[in-house]
């Protein structure tokens, strides 16, 4: 049992601190969430040049062979200025499915250059009816009359999906709508012929994508993994997705209760700063003692998005993403009744984390869906 | 990081799992496995087996008797004696007196007392909350006069939990009115039987059971040479043990019980043709109180891993006091819930109306209101991280 970071991830810490202190404060990301793609290319890669896309990449596959934990590190930082660059859905989701299951050509034509920062990549999963059920799918991959398959269906809240140079796409090439069998992913060039794209803005300023497929065609070669077997792949892709927002919502979280005892010591009403009022006293010491869980549910997520052992895996996911959706939301809430009425006005920088965790909160499972997943799985019938 | 227990901690587990089944008397065993409460011949008839194991004080260092374990084994070890339900012992001397003395008592203190501690030979109890001196306890007024090589005692200690079992008692006494009312305070011990003028009257709890007392003093005599630290640094001495009584204060392990009673509960309660475990709502409640506890758990082994590296408990403790006894709390709620009618019998309830498990259960709801209010409220607590961790104004 040991919870500190090593020498190299306080550096990591650092480095992450900097740049985002240097190159990606908050108005940075105010102007961008003004403009069509939301993120910059140049940005995407100098974060590339950081290794930062790479990091959970193994050696032999030319990355840096680190842990989730290095990449949570890294995110929680990010979320402390609002960085845009979609390194959840590139790296974490895509670049994760590709790096497990890829072939090497795949990873040599996909995943290389996004590491490298010169393409962007996303994971199209979610459908209208399917909510967080990962099984529902009505899109489907047909085999084509030479040996590739032929894509219909539609995928929406595909997170970078109006930018993406190549999009992971699950498909059912087997079984009904809500079987976990017939479950396959697909690897489809954003700008393949048939696929409508429409830009979709959140209400965090960030940006993902309904993606519409009309007989689209790709190759055999596109297919990532066996045909079919999918369903594990998503769900642990999903899991990190979900470790991921624990670690940006943590860094959300602490900005946001940062700020906010800044602000009780530094805003005066009766003669006196508001911060000397037990009742916001306690306001703001219930949200450092939610910030603590929240804490415990990023390192928590961290460590078990690298587990293989699958029930261990969910159990704990789901508690500590349940913990971001219960413990981040009343931060959130809190800190905005706090600062009172400016803290509803779109100038203050505290709504933008506000919305952002609100966000993440419905990503990767909700509050509800978590608690069912994790009433599901077999250990929590014995009470021995 | 590493979140995981190493071989020989697995090991460790295993091993103090397998004493405890052996060790335990077939009638506590019996009493443990119902989940009944324990009498305190029961208690200290524990002590003595632990302390024949050289296990009775896990928190103290070796060279005085402790057994030598880090942080994670003492947090096994604590993990291990609630999930075997063994009787929990009196924390006044193992948890609270003797980690003081052994921080600042003298050499005659140190050799007077800690083995008798150690051994179960002596019992303490707790004389800091008077009935005007509560969460404002430096306005204590316990008076402790000068007379010889004594002090003269006068006033009433409140709280005092167990002193109708105890044969010491420590008590913030007040030995001077000058200056800050922190600094008159005075950290002092006091033999109870031997004392004249030292009267216990225990009164009965809403549980059900007479856990606290209260403690009279009417010129009670006691030796000067039972300070611990200097006259005048009792505030000190009264904040270096509250840090020692909060690290285990958040009762984790008691929740973590709690989840399994109420999930047990709930398996054995037919609801139509399946069990109230299989419904719905109620496994979500249950399933939401277990993932909040694993947030809490982790937060629980940071602090304790923090502590293995020599840091003091600082007001992070107070965190874990707050969030670990609302949960616990939560924890006893919901097992009277997984109870339905049960939940309306006592004590003295015919058997077949309400089985001694869950009566021990009814009681215990009542009884752990107070986890919320000892050692410091958690609205004391709230001031707490105001005052030394946020440094909020006027705090």
């Amino acid at each position: 049992m040991n919870f500190d970071l090593t020498e190299e991830q306080q550096m990591i810490v650092d480095q992450a601190a900097k740049f985002v202190a240097n190159e990606s404060p908050v108005e940075r990301f105010r102007k961008l969430r003004e403009t069509e793609q939301g993120w910059e290319p140049s940005m995407w890669a100098k974060m590339a040049e950081q290794g930062w896309l790479a990091i959970a990449v193994p050696e032999e596959q030319g990355g840096f062979g680190g842990t989730f934990l290095d990449m949570g590190i890294i995110l929680e930082q990010l979320g402390r200025g609002l960085v845009p660059e979609p390194i959840i859905a590139s790296a974490v989701l895509a670049g994760g499915i590709l790096s497990d299951n890829g072939t090497e050509a795949q990873r040599d034509a996909f995943l290389n250059p996004m590491i490298e920062g010169s393409t962007s990549l996303a994971f199209a999963y979610a459908e209208t009816q399917s909510r967080y059920a990962l099984s529902d799918c009505k899109t489907t991959a047909t085999k084509s009359s030479g040996d590739g398959y032929t894509i219909n269906g539609e995928k929406v809240w595909v997170l970078n999906g109006h930018a993406a140079d190549q999009i992971i796409v699950a498909a059912r090439t087997g079984g009904g709508q809500f079987d976990e069998e017939g479950l396959s992913l697909f690897i489809v060039d954003g700008d393949a012929p048939g696929l409508e794209r429409v830009r979709v803005n959140q209400m965090d300023g960030q940006r993902s994508a309904i993606l519409r497929f009309t007989d689209v065609a790709v190759g055999a070669d596109r297919l990532i993994g066996r045909e079919g077997e999918a369903r594990g792949i998503i769900e642990l892709a999903v899991d990190r997705g979900a470790a991921a927002a624990c670690a940006e919502g943590f860094g959300c979280a602490q900005e946001l209760f940062e700020r906010t005892v800044a602000y009780l010591k530094e805003r005066e009403q009766f003669g006196v700063p508001i911060g000397s009022f037990q009742a916001l006293q306690h306001k703001v010491v219930d949200m450092y003692a939610e910030l603590e869980l929240v804490r415990s549910a990023m390192i928590l997520s961290s460590v078990r998005a690298d587990v293989d052992d699958s029930e261990t895996r969910k159990a704990e996911i789901s508690a500590a993403k349940l913990q971001l959706t219960d413990s981040g939301w009343f931060i959130a809430e809190t800190a905005i009744q706090l600062f009172g009425g400016i803290g509803v006005t779109d100038e203050q920088d505290e709504g933008l984390f506000f919305k952002r965790l609100r966000c993440l909160q419905g990503l990767f499972g909700d509050g509800d869906w978590h608690v069912e997943r994790f009433q599901s799985l077999k250990g929590f019938d014995a009470v021995d | 990081m590493e979140l995981s227990y190493s071989d020989d901690q697995i090991r460790f587990r295993e091993e103090v799992r397998s004493w405890i089944a052996e060790a335990m008397p077939a009638h506590i065993k019996s009493k443990a496995e119902n989940g009944q409460n324990f009498e305190q011949d029961e208690v200290m008839e524990w002590h003595k087996i632990l302390y024949a194991k050289g296990w009775v004080a896990p928190n103290w260092p070796e060279e005085v008797g402790g057994p030598g374990w880090d942080v994670t084994q003492r947090s096994i070890f604590q993990e291990e004696c609630v999930r075997a339900n063994t009787p929990g012992l009196s924390p006044f001397g193992l948890s609270m007196v003797g980690p003081l003395l052994i921080q600042y008592g003298s050499p005659e203190q140190k050799e007077r007392f800690l083995p008798k501690i150690l051994a179960g030979e002596e019992v303490w109890c707790q004389g800091y909350s008077e009935p005007n001196a509560g969460s404002d306890l430096a306005n204590l007024q316990l008076k402790a006069e000068k007379d010889g090589d004594d002090y003269i005692l006068n006033g009433q200690k409140t709280w005092t939990t167990y002193a109708q079992y105890a044969d010491w008692i420590f008590v913030l006494c007040r030995t001077s009115s000058d200056g800050k009312k922190q600094e008159g305070i005075t950290f002092l011990l006091a033999d109870i039987h031997n004392t004249p003028g030292i009267e216990v009257k225990p009164f009965l709890t809403t549980g059900g059971t007479y856990a606290f007392s209260e403690t009279w003093f009417k010129d009670a005599r006691v030796p000067q040479a039972n300070i611990v630290g200097p006259e005048g640094g009792g505030w000190t001495m009264a904040k270096a043990l509250l840090g020692h009584e909060r690290t285990g204060i958040g009762g984790i392990a008691d929740s973590a019980r709690g989840i399994k009673r109420a999930k047990s509960i709930a398996q054995q309660t037919p609801v139509g043709t399946a069990t109230l475990f299989d419904d719905a709502a109620f496994r979500n409640r249950i399933a939401r109180k277990e993932m909040r506890l694993r947030n809490i758990e982790i937060l629980n082994l940071r602090q304790l891993s923090a502590a293995q590296l020599g840091h003091a408990p600082g007001a992070e403790s107070s965190v874990l006091k707050i969030v670990g006894t609302e949960l616990q709390q939560e924890t006893d709620e919901l097992c009277m819930d997984a109870m339905g009618h049960n939940a309306l019998g006592w004590l003295d309830s015919p058997e077949e109306a309400m089985p001694p498990n869950q009566q021990s259960l009814a009681s215990q709801f009542n009884y752990n209101r107070a986890a919320t209010i000892y050692g410091g409220s958690n609205e004391i607590q709230k001031n707490i991280i105001a005052k030394q961790m946020l440094r909020m104004p006027g705090a």
